[in-house]
Formats: structure tokens, C-alpha cells, sequence
């Protein structure tokens, strides 16, 4: 079909969403009440936390330095318990 | 080409013809033929489609999802408990505006277990957002799978659709239908284009999350452009008839109404019966008539303004109870009449529940309780089974 010949198509309906990654629009972090505490001695930087964090918000900086983005961490402790070294503890936040 | 095959065979063949991408289906009980067919002609390479074999009819219904959000046309078939598994997906692929074409082959629901037809099944499902077509015959079932893809994936209404066709009285019964060939189902369908797609180059997010400042403009939405898709409905059946020389009706079709004083309405396969019917009362010098309620979803209120305004008395033969109420259709059939400047009685006759088959005996005894003044009655009944009141 030739450019001239396709004919005007509608707009999108709404629902959706034609501009992705708009959720990073909702900061999430002040739903929580614990944060992740990492212990650099034993952690091995084997990356498990930052493949299970539901919310992508932890980052592997380098071999053993993770980074928490906590705009986003609602505190879930999923990244705590799946840790194979017990690197990380869930502490309460004080906000 | 001219075959004798099966009513589920017929929708399979045309669904093959609408070159689906992607048939996804759960296989046992409540299952009919038509996605044994499909199967197979996948297996012999006579639909290019990728076929998966699915854990439940949930899944089934969300492979489709996924399938249409990625830009392929796709297509399930179900019935009774299997599409009430369904639902909530049912739900998800309207509000992601997906143009998913499934069969709801008509059975009843449990409890008690049934296999055979009633439009309950279905009909529950009339507030999903999906269109929905009731088929009469095997040609008409195959015809409207071939225009329910175009009519799905036309821009004005980007909403699925569902096609009710009768259990066992249509999937199981073998009738001579006209085939259309590849070439001509291709010049009257072509190949889905989508709108929008789940695509890494191009990317759009489906199904968010809405809060009370979005939701009701986008439930908004739905609603205008499933009430606008009834042109849409109508444009598709001339078009098809232009194209293939055949008309069973658009969104309603009337049997000897111009003149009748009591017209009865009906969906599906019933519909049949009551023409026939129709012809054996006008030879008795009944001035009856029959009406084809062929698409329940758009409700096509102003068709019926115009087709039964002139009647005397209309009636339901209802083959769906919202209990505690009256039957589905009836209640829409009276809304739509409401407030008319000449509004004739509904009478509502539930019956045909369970596979219980509507026979002229059956409508006989309607028309007989019609005329003595009886509005929401069941018919049909072994009374002999009921516990005396």
C-alpha cells in the first residue's frame, strides 16, 4: 500500500498507553515500612537480589556494591529472603 | 464449494479460511468439534496457525489475549462452564479494546450437569463489552465467523466478538453449506492490520493501572463505539452479501412482519422452528410473524422500534432465566420498547432450557397462554414432576 493510498486511521483508544514507562511517574517508596540492609562481608554479588526485586529497583554497581533506589523499594523483603547468603536484613524505616 | 458437514466443521473450515495465527484452546469436556477440526488441520498444514494446547479455558482465553496485543488475529471456541471460566479475561481483552473472535457455543449451565443447549451461557456474558451474534443455521455460522473478523478489527469498533451458536442442535447436525474458497474469503478479509501492537521497536503499554480520574472515560469509550459498531454490523452483512450473494439479516432479521399481529421473537437456532411455525399458523389464518434477534450486543433497540411497532403483542421464547427476574432477552426487548408511542405487550415464555427441545406443540401452548392473558410463564413443563404447591 502506498503511502498516499493508506487511509486515516483513528487514535488509539484510551487505555492505551502509547507512551511506556509512565509508571515511573508514581514513586512507590513512601508505601513501605522497612528497607533492605545489605552486609557487604557477606554478600558474594551473585545478583539474586537485584533478578528478584519485583519493582527493578535494585542495581549491581560493582562485583559486591548493589544500590537501592528507594523512591521506588515498597520495603517487600522479597530481595531479604531469597538472598543465598543472608547479606540482607529488612530494618524499619523511619521516615 | 457445496458440502454436507457438520455445524462445527463448517465454523472450523471458516475460521480456517480467516487465516487465524494463533488457535489456542482447552480440549476436554466442555469442548465441541470445532477445535478438534482446527487441530487437525493444523496438523495437515491447511491453516498456517500456531496452535496451543492449553491447561484451562482461563488460559485459552489469555494465550488470545495475548496473541491479538501482539498483532495476530487469533481465535478460541467454548461453551457453558468453560466459557463461564472465561470471564474475567473475557473482562481484559474488551477493556484492552483486542478484536478476539470466539465461538460461545450454546449450552446450559450447571448445576444440575448439562450438555445441551440453553442460551444461558452466553448471555451471562452480555455486559463483558464483547459484541455478540446469534447464528440460525450451519451457512449462517459460517458466513458470520468470516464477518465477525472484519467487523471486530474495523477501527470504529476495535472490541472482540463472540458468536453464539446452538449446541449440538448446530454443532452437532450435519447440513449442506456453501464453502467459500480461499481466494474469495481473502478479497472480502484481508489480513489484520492492527491499530496498536506489543512491538520492543514501538512500544505501548495495555491494560493499565487507572485511577477514578482515567477509568470512566475509558469504560466511556467502550460503550460509544460498541453502540456505534451496530453500522459497522449492518455495512459487514451488505458487504457480504455483495461479495458472496448471501443475507440472513444484520442485526435483526424479520419473517413475515409487515402484517402480523403478534411477532415472536427469538435467538439462534429457535428461530428456524418459529418460521416454520409461522407458516403452519398463516395457513390456520394466524397473522403471526417471526423475528431474528441475530445481534444481542449492540441491543438493536431502534430495529425493533421499527419492526414490532406495528404489532399487537410480541413474545419471547426465552432460552436464558435471569433468575429471580425474567428472561434476558424479554427484559431488553421491553426496554426497548419503553416509552414508545405505541407499545405493544412483551410476553416473555421461557423454555428450550437444558436441550429441551421447542417443538410446534410447545409454541402452540405459548400462543395458547398468550391469548388467555399470561405474560412471564415457563413453557413446556412436565408439571407431572413438580411438587404440588
Amino acid at each position: 500500500m502506498t503511502a498516499t493510498a493508506k487511509k486515516k486511521r483513528r487514535k488509539p483508544p484510551l487505555g492505551i498507553v502509547t507512551r511506556p514507562g509512565s509508571s515511573l511517574q508514581n514513586k512507590t517508596g513512601a508505601w513501605g515500612i522497612l528497607r533492605p540492609i545489605f552486609d557487604w562481608e557477606k554478600c558474594t554479588g551473585c545478583n539474586t537480589c537485584e533478578s528478584i526485586c519485583p519493582d527493578g529497583c535494585i542495581r549491581h554497581l560493582e562485583k559486591k556494591q548493589y544500590e537501592v533506589d528507594m523512591e521506588y523499594c515498597k520495603g517487600c523483603g522479597m530481595c531479604a529472603a531469597a538472598c543465598p547468603f543472608d547479606a540482607i536484613t529488612m530494618e524499619e524505616e523511619h521516615r | 464449494m457445496r458440502k454436507m458437514i457438520e455445524g462445527s466443521r463448517a465454523v472450523a473450515e471458516a475460521v480456517g479460511l480467516c487465516r487465524p495465527d494463533v488457535i489456542s484452546a482447552y480440549p476436554i469436556t466442555p469442548q465441541t468439534h470445532i477445535v478438534e477440526e482446527l487441530s487437525q488441520m493444523v496438523a495437515d498444514g491447511d491453516v498456517d496457525a500456531e496452535y496451543v494446547r492449553v491447561e484451562s479455558e482461563h488460559s485459552a482465553a489469555s494465550v488470545c489475549l495475548g496473541a491479538v496485543a501482539a498483532g495476530s488475529r487469533a481465535y478460541s471456541a467454548t461453551t457453558s462452564q468453560g466459557l463461564m471460566l472465561m470471564a474475567e479475561v473475557l473482562y481484559n481483552i474488551a477493556g484492552m479494546r483486542l478484536p478476539l473472535v470466539i465461538t460461545g457455543v450454546n449450552r446450559a449451565l450447571s448445576a444440575p450437569l448439562s450438555i445441551w443447549n440453553d442460551h444461558q451461557d452466553t448471555l451471562a456474558l452480555r455486559d463483558t463489552g464483547w459484541l455478540q451474534l446469534y447464528a440460525e443455521n450451519s451457512q449462517e455460522v459460517l458466513d458470520m465467523h468470516i464477518q465477525a473478523y472484519k467487523i471486530a478489527e474495523d477501527d470504529r469498533v476495535l472490541l472482540p466478538l463472540m458468536i453464539g451458536m446452538d449446541g449440538y442442535v448446530l454443532t452437532h447436525t450435519y447440513e449442506s453449506v456453501d464453502v467459500p474458497t480461499q481466494e474469495e474469503v481473502d478479497a472480502f478479509l484481508p489480513r489484520y492490520d492492527p491499530l496498536y501492537k506489543l512491538d520492543p521497536e514501538d512500544p505501548y503499554t495495555l491494560g493499565a493501572f487507572a485511577d477514578p480520574s482515567l477509568y470512566q472515560e475509558m469504560r466511556y469509550e467502550i460503550q460509544r463505539d460498541a453502540l456505534r459498531s451496530k453500522e459497522v454490523v449492518k455495512e459487514v452483512a451488505r458487504d457480504f452479501q455483495a461479495a458472496f450473494g448471501r443475507w440472513m439479516g444484520d442485526v435483526v432479521e424479520p419473517y413475515m412482519c409487515d402484517d402480523a399481529e403478534t411477532i415472536y421473537i427469538g435467538l439462534g437456532t429457535v428461530v428456524g422452528t418459529l418460521k416454520d411455525w409461522v407458516d403452519v399458523r398463516r395457513e390456520q389464518g394466524d397473522k403471526v410473524g417471526a423475528l431474528k434477534l441475530r445481534c444481542f450486543r449492540p441491543f438493536p433497540n431502534d430495529e425493533l422500534r421499527e419492526a414490532l411497532g406495528n404489532a399487537k403483542q410480541v413474545v419471547v421464547i426465552e432460552k436464558a432465566v435471569s433468575v429471580g427476574g425474567y428472561g434476558i432477552a424479554a427484559a431488553e426487548v421491553r426496554g426497548a420498547l419503553y416509552g414508545q408511542p405505541k407499545t405493544p405487550p412483551v410476553v416473555c415464555a421461557m423454555t428450550g432450557l437444558g436441550g429441551r427441545d421447542v417443538t410446534y406443540e410447545v409454541l402452540d401452548e405459548i400462543q395458547k397462554r398468550t391469548e388467555a392473558g399470561e405474560t412471564d410463564f415457563f413453557a413446556g413443563l412436565r408439571t407431572e414432576l413438580l411438587e404440588a404447591s
